[in-house]
């Protein structure tokens, strides 16, 4: 810093000391004054009740909501086991809660990889324009990002409904006579989440490809590649960050997904999200709640970590 | 390869030009005008059947305004707008003046440990799934109220939209700061401008539309939240969303596509004008 330069020209090494000594404090007073604002509220009201959702799921369920203040695992027991009707000390495996974690890895997943196969051409496409297009093409990608889940939902039912815009369509140039039913199915929720996400694929996808050194593959050219070699050896391996942060950033909002498969999944096709909101309102166990919760948290924790060491710490430098 | 023939006088067809382009692959460019067809298609199927003035959702007859009129006239609809507002306004102000402080505090710093962790904490709120922050800061709250007796009323919502509004309005703030020039605040400390006599003068003023990026941002953030404020709120806290979210449950009317047309407007000039300030800012 230019400051401790300024303070150094004429001091002996001691004085020089002193000075360094005293702009370290005098920084670390400021930063923390700076820091404390923000770390509070979202230490406070962000993180600390995350410990109180990990206490409460090692509590029992209270009769009307909330929590009795008795120790049990039972929130954890239930996700895998039923217990006995008549004898309360038997354990039944039960998959149920399983299928639903399974069936929202799977509706994720899918989106995710249609997401992938869509973005991936439409990001080179943009990574390719000229400046001025770009910025454009960039802005048209980004905006829908930024407006209402909810109001992008419920367009997207009015799309698919029986009486919607498709099967309107449809019924209209002959080509079926009942509707095609796609709301409030596991289908409506994939294309919900794929609607909702993909700007989170396109962008990352886009970062990574803008990057690409076209010399290479024009070097792949003057060796007698093909346009779909150069893509599969030379494009695809280079923009391997973007194609897996890509991936991560749809996966995992998809997975906890809440207000897309309340609107377009049925009743019967429950998603984890929806699974931990019941328990917190209409079935009231929160405790359950609470260990579902921390479930998710734990799977996105370790899809957090892969991301962690994919893009590595360069995010995470000074200045 | 084309790449290799000496360029042809004149380039006669598409077909050529494209033998010619590096970049070009088969394919995809329809595919990326899929992509904003897919996008967009349904938001303009949502504004057309606002203005439709048949009360069904899916027939046209013709052009009517009458479902705005509606909308405005809806005593309902005006308060949940009402403590949108109140929420947004305050979780704005407190997330932007936080984050501002807080992008300070990791850009205008010596190296320091904790740097790290600092980041995180600010970024946390991203990274946790909105479902799992929703039903914590419920469960804080309700600790909060039967332990201790204390509601805050409207400000718990205020206090959980604040912090997810963070990390949003810290990101533009903190990029401006890297992006500044940092030649001027060092003149200012040569000059014997006191610190806070430099920020006021010189970061602040060029800071302006990082903060102003960041707020909109956060704006944005909260009045257009869903899952956390559904959990969270209330009775007597509807906020705009949740209101539409309750009435598309109960079954879809044009009214429904009305008010989604103006949350959908609001988000839209929000985000053109972030837009508009971050080119200006390239130049």
């Amino acid at each position: 810093m230019a400051s401790i330069d300024a303070a150094a020209a004429p001091a002996t090494s001691e004085t020089l000391a002193r000075t360094r000594e005293q702009i370290r404090r005098r920084d670390a007073l400021k930063r923390t004054g700076l820091l404390t604002p923000a770390l509070l509220i979202i230490v406070v009201f962000g993180i600390f009740p995350l410990f109180i959702v990990l206490f409460y799921s090692f509590l029992e369920a209270g009769a009307y909501g909330g929590v009795e203040w008795k120790f049990s695992i039972d929130a954890y027991v239930t996700f895998l086991f039923n217990r006995d009707l008549f004898d309360p000390s038997i354990l039944h495996f039960s998959p149920s809660y399983l299928q639903i974690f399974a069936r929202s890895f799977i509706v994720a997943g899918i989106a995710t990889v249609i997401c992938l196969l869509v973005g991936f051409p439409a990001a080179y496409f943009m990574a390719t324009r000229p400046a001025k297009t770009r910025n454009l093409w960039l802005f048209l990608v980004t905006l829908p990002f930024w407006t209402n889940l909810l109001v992008r939902s419920f367009a997207m039912m009015l799309i698919i409904r029986d009486q919607g815009l498709i099967n309107g369509f449809l019924m209209w140039i002959g080509a079926i006579q009942q509707p095609i039913v796609m709301l409030y199915t596991p289908f409506a929720v994939a294309l919900g989440l794929l609607y909702a996400f993909l700007p989170f694929m396109v962008l990352p996808l886009y970062a990574s490809l803008e990057k690409i050194d076209f010399r290479l593959v024009e070097a792949g050219f003057d060796l007698y590649a093909t346009r779909g070699q150069v893509l599969r050896r030379i494009i695809i391996p280079l923009s391997r960050p973007g194609i897996i942060a890509g991936c991560i950033l749809v996966f995992i909002p998809g997975l906890g997904a809440y207000i897309t498969p309340a609107l377009l999944g049925g009743g019967r096709d429950l998603m984890i999200g929806n699974l931990i909101a019941q328990q917190f309102g209409g079935s009231r166990n929160w405790p359950f709640g609470s260990a579902m919760a921390l479930i998710l948290m734990a799977v996105v924790l370790v899809f957090l970590m892969i991301y962690a060491s994919v893009t590595g710490r360069q995010k995470v430098g000074h200045g | 390869m084309a790449e290799l023939a000496p360029p042809p006088p004149f380039i006669a067809s598409r077909r050529q030009r494209r033998m010619l382009d590096l970049t070009y692959q088969p394919g995809f460019r329809g595919v990326a005008y899929f992509c904003l067809f897919m996008l967009y298609a349904p938001i303009v199927v949502l504004v057309i059947y606002s203005f439709n003035a048949n009360p069904s959702v899916t027939i046209w007859t013709e052009f009517g305004t009458n479902w705005y009129v509606k909308v405005a006239a809806n005593q309902y609809i005006q308060n949940a707008a009402i403590t949108s507002l109140k929420i947004a306004v305050v979780a704005t102000i407190g997330a932007t003046i936080a984050a501002t402080a807080a992008a300070l505090a990791t850009t205008r710093t010596l190296p320091y440990r904790g740097l790290g962790t600092a980041y995180v904490i600010i970024n946390l709120p991203l990274m946790v799934p909105e479902i799992v922050t929703a039903v914590a800061t419920l469960s804080f709250f309700a600790m909060g109220r039967t332990l201790l007796g204390i509601d805050l009323g409207l400000a718990n919502l205020m206090l959980a939209h604040m912090v997810f509004c963070i990390p949003f309005a810290y990101l533009p703030i903190r990029a401006r700061l890297e992006d500044m020039d940092r030649t001027l605040e060092q003149a200012a400390a040569d000059l014997y401008a006191s610190p806070w006599h430099a920020f006021r003068r010189i970061t602040l003023p060029l800071l302006t539309p990082g903060i102003v990026a960041g707020a909109m941002l956060a704006f944005i953030t909260s009045i257009d939240d869903v899952t956390i404020t559904t959990l969270v709120a209330g009775p007597g806290q509807t906020t705009l969303p949740i209101y539409i979210f309750g009435q598309i449950r109960r079954g879809i009317t044009p009214e429904t596509n009305a008010a989604s047309t103006i949350m959908l407007a609001v988000s839209v000039l929000l985000v053109s004008l972030f837009f508009f300030l971050a080119q200006r800012r390239k130049k």
